[in-house]
């Protein structure tokens, strides 16, 4: 497949599920450390999402990392909205701006999860 | 293949001479590495704004020979 064709893929995954995590692994069994911390952090939220496993397939491994201009993986989207890798979505969670994201855009989550 | 945390400062340092670098050796093993970053221009940018930037001063490594920095960035006060 084309990058394009790729592109056009992840765009259709990211504009049809509300929250869409691609990740190392699977959100049951994530095969990356960083992965798997951003798997725990939604897991802790109570948020339904999708988990994209970019070891199964090595075209959107590559072209996710063009689509967002971002270099590395996992990659959170929320509302078709790149939001961030492991680190950013950490640093977010500990502050409470995930939370607040989730809100802003009509996620459901568990609000009793919501501290840290 | 493990990168050299004085090369990460370094290509940091080369993008933003303001920035305050702090990195340390996670592991101890050369490879897994925390880097923060303060610098003014991240003024105003968010967060994934700010960690491209980073990214970028660090030529296409991240991802790469860089496989394991964890970033935080924060904007420089006055």
């Amino acid at each position: 497949m084309s990058e394009q064709v790729v592109h056009d893929w992840i765009r259709k995954a990211v504009a049809s599920n509300d929250v869409v995590l691609f990740m190392k692994g699977t959100k049951d069994f994530p095969q990356c450390g960083f992965s798997s911390q951003v798997a725990q952090i939604l897991g802790h939220l109570g948020v339904t999402y999708k988990d994209v496993n970019v070891l199964e397939d090595m075209g959107i491994r590559e072209a996710i990392k063009s689509f967002s201009s971002w270099p590395t993986i996992p990659q959170l989207y929320v509302k078709g909205e790149f939001v961030g890798g492991c680190d950013i979505v950490r640093e977010m969670f500990q502050e409470g701006e995930l939370q607040q994201l989730l809100d802003a855009k009509g996620v459901n989550y568990n609000r009793a999860k919501a501290t840290v | 293949m493990p990168m050299d945390s004085q090369d990460i400062a370094r290509l940091i340092k080369a993008r933003f001479p303001d920035a305050e670098v702090t990195i340390r050796d996670l592991a101890g093993d050369g490879d897994h590495y925390a880097a923060h970053v303060v610098s003014k221009e991240f003024r105003g940018k968010t967060r994934v704004q700010q960690h491209k930037m980073v990214y970028e001063a660090l030529e296409g490594r991240m991802g790469g020979v860089l496989h394991a920095l964890a970033l935080t960035t924060a904007p420089r006060p006055d």
